[in-house]
């Protein structure tokens, strides 16, 4: 038993740690904050495009969507990290971990909006423009209102894995969480570090989740 | 009851043809509804009455033809066509309330974005409107919370409230449990005396019978017949019209 | 500029030098979703069977182990079980780590998809089975199921996506997956295209499920 404590539950080496996965969970933070308002806001602009029917447009928001949707995104992270800078173009660790979640969550994004604006029922967008309101006004009004409460859900499920995958910037020697925890892991030859990181990533999203059970009851059986 | 003199033209229909692809839901229909006619289509179902109507505003595009409302041609390049919308109104067979507005959001929507009234100004307009088609206590309501005559009569006050010259109406009372329709059937019967002009695709025959002006009878996108009511229910000429009103009796 | 381009991303010559990496890269890859994908369904489908059981404690239980799993970044589990194991007396290969981890972590949204989909069948069909004097368990398997995996099958495929799109963090164990191999190709050649060409890999192994989820989900909505 004090073998496992010794390991896994190490005082001296959390306190080595500590310090270090605060600062880690700080950069998680910024880093998913930064990275949601982006995602979503493109997702959303994307979708709406999608209601003018250029088929043009459509097509590159298809590719886009689907692209940025079956590439892994420790692939895009990596790409951007590394054979970006082939191109001359070096974005910091930050900034390719932003980059990369940022058009993944796009891309699942516009999906989810464009799902939920075609399952409004087209009598409503007969409805509105029949009383003379335009296209814009009718979207923002009739269609978009009735649209949000079925994308709501499945954004925040997806929202809440964006956020889990800011772990994959460690690999691009992002100061979070997981990279400061596997830092002192080896150079202390001792897990304690792992412990501690999990528990701070649970502390940040365990909450989020269980929050998304009620998000997920309250916008469902809402008509 | 027939009017004696036809007032003036509001619609004029021309050679109205609408295809989707290889089918003809249109073939050349004709029409004229004057001011204050309460006009009333009939047909089997897949006959185009709707297409005919949806026409009208253009919620379908014709293939050719031209509909004149008020001398203005409809498909005209660079018409504006939401203006042109606010002077007909169109009531649907399945209501189309706005279900995250309550009755008074729905009927004051148009007035406030469309024709950017202030809301003071739009509400007391809109409850104006649920009161003249007998609502005016369920202003705050929202649509799920009202039976389905109601909603169709809170559809009636949101075309109501644009003030149109010509009331569009498919199939008003069809999605309707029988001991509703009465009341939505009354609604239209105070508009009818109020002078509006209606075009109204119905199922409605003995409606049809004691309120209409004309009826025509539309068969696989042609008007077979038409004429005062009287005439086409009694004394029908084409064989077609005939035929159809007999079903209809059987039923 | 083209030019540079292709010498940059889609170099032939490391192209070739690359291919034997990658085909074994991809082998690997679809080595363990041939572990973690059945693993995971069989657990998820176990737990939202359990998850009928009448006792609120148990219920109560089963979802803190869901969330717990929904909630813990896949990778972080995976370095967990990697680098921990080997102090608690268990020695462990990379394969051995990324199969438990991975199905711990699957198994609880698959775990949560089932469970929304058993629970999304109508309870009529649960007493009219009954009463035709079917058992508990055929009822489940003959009548519940098959309607509760109609109802979520677009979640199904597409959790079943994102497993194998994880598998490209077991290079962070240099397990020589896909991803692992393009890297350990970049590292020798000192050139990109091993990696745009495993991006490329994944994207026709994976696209035709991305479509079809699309599609799946525009007809649900259409008939919603």
């Amino acid at each position: 038993m004090t073998a496992f404590l010794h390991n896994f539950v190490n005082p001296e080496v959390l306190q080595v740690a500590l310090p270090l996965i605060l600062e880690g969970m700080r950069v998680t933070l910024l880093l998913t904050a930064s990275i949601l308002p982006t995602g979503i806001l493109a997702g959303l602009a994307l979708s709406v495009l999608r209601t003018r029917q250029s088929r043009f447009l459509n097509f590159f928001i298809v590719v886009f969507a689907d692209v940025f949707r079956a590439v892994p995104p420790l692939v895009i992270l990596i790409l951007i990290f590394f054979a970006l800078p082939y191109l001359g173009v070096q974005l910091s660790g930050f900034a390719a971990a932003w980059l990369g979640l940022s058009l993944v969550l796009a891309a699942f994004s516009e999906e989810i909006f464009w799902a939920a604006l075609t399952s409004v029922p087209r009598g409503q967008w007969e409805a509105s423009r029949a009383t003379g309101l335009g296209a814009t006004a009718t979207l923002r009004r009739v269609i978009f209102p009735q649209a949000i409460r079925l994308a709501i859900p499945p954004l925040t499920n997806r929202a809440i894995a964006i956020g889990k995958g800011t772990a994959l910037a460690s690999v691009i020697a992002v100061p979070e969480i997981l990279n400061h925890a596997t830092n002192v892991q080896a150079q202390t030859a001792n897990p304690s570090p792992l412990t501690l990181a999990a528990l701070a990533y649970l502390a940040l999203f365990l909450p989020l989740v269980v929050a998304s059970r009620w998000v997920e009851s309250r916008f469902r059986w809402k008509r | 009851m027939p009017l004696t003199a036809p007032g003036k033209e509001i619609l004029h229909i021309d050679g109205l043809t609408k295809a989707y692809g290889a089918f003809q839901a249109l073939k050349g229909i004709d029409l004229r509804v004057h001011e204050a006619e309460l006009l009333f289509l009939i047909g089997p179902s897949g006959s185009g009455k709707s297409t005919l109507l949806r026409c009208c505003n253009r919620l379908e595009e014709p293939t050719a033809g031209t509909i004149r409302f008020k001398g203005e041609d409809v498909g005209e390049r660079g018409v504006d066509i939401n203006q042109l919308r606010r002077r007909m109104g169109m009531v649907f067979q399945s209501f189309n309330l706005y279900p995250h507005l309550t009755a008074l959001g729905n009927v004051t929507l148009a007035l406030r974005h469309a024709l950017s009234q202030p809301k003071a100004v739009a509400d007391e307009a809109g409850r104006a409107h649920l009161a003249r088609v007998g609502l005016g206590e369920k202003a705050d309501a929202y649509p799920h919370e009202l039976s389905g005559g109601q909603q169709q009569r809170v559809a009636i006050a949101r075309a109501l409230a644009l003030s149109p010259e010509i009331l569009l109406m498919d199939e008003p009372t069809s999605a309707l449990d029988p001991e509703l329709v009465g009341s939505v059937l009354r609604v239209i019967r105070e508009l009818r005396t109020d002078g509006m002009t209606m075009l109204i695709v119905s199922h409605e025959m003995a409606f049809a019978r004691e309120a209409c002006d004309r009826v025509a009878f539309l068969d696989a996108g042609e008007i077979v017949e038409e004429g005062p009511p009287e005439r086409i229910f009694e004394a029908a000429t084409e064989p077609r019209t005939r035929a159809f009103l007999e079903r209809l009796q059987a039923r | 500029m083209i030019e540079r381009l292709v010498d940059s991303f889609l170099n032939p010559v490391v192209l070739e030098a690359s291919v034997p990496y990658l085909v074994r890269g991809l082998l690997v890859t679809l080595e363990v979703c041939a572990l973690v994908i059945p693993l995971g369904i069989a657990g998820g489908l176990s737990l939202a069977l359990a998850y009928r059981t009448r006792s609120r404690l148990w219920r109560g239980l089963l979802i803190a182990f869901i969330d717990f799993f929904r909630a813990f970044p896949p990778l972080v589990l995976l370095v967990f079980v990697f680098y921990g194991l080997p102090f608690a007396g268990i020695e462990i290969g990379s394969l051995a780590a990324v199969t438990i981890a991975f199905s711990l972590n699957t198994s609880s949204f698959y775990g949560e998809i089932f469970r929304a989909g058993i629970e999304s069948v109508d309870r009529g069909q649960w007493e009219a089975a009954r009463a035709t004097g079917l058992g508990g368990f055929r009822t489940t398997t003959a009548v519940i199921l098959p309607q509760a995996v109609r109802n979520v099958l677009p979640d199904l495929i597409g959790n079943t996506l994102e497993v194998v799109k994880l598998t490209s963090l077991a290079s962070v164990v240099a397990l020589p997956e896909l991803l692992r191999m393009a890297r350990v190709s970049q590292g020798l050649t000192y050139n990109p295209t091993p990696l745009v060409v495993a991006a490329g890999i994944y994207l026709v192994l994976l696209w035709p499920f991305v479509r079809l989820l699309s599609l799946m989900e525009r007809r649900l909505a259409v008939t919603a």
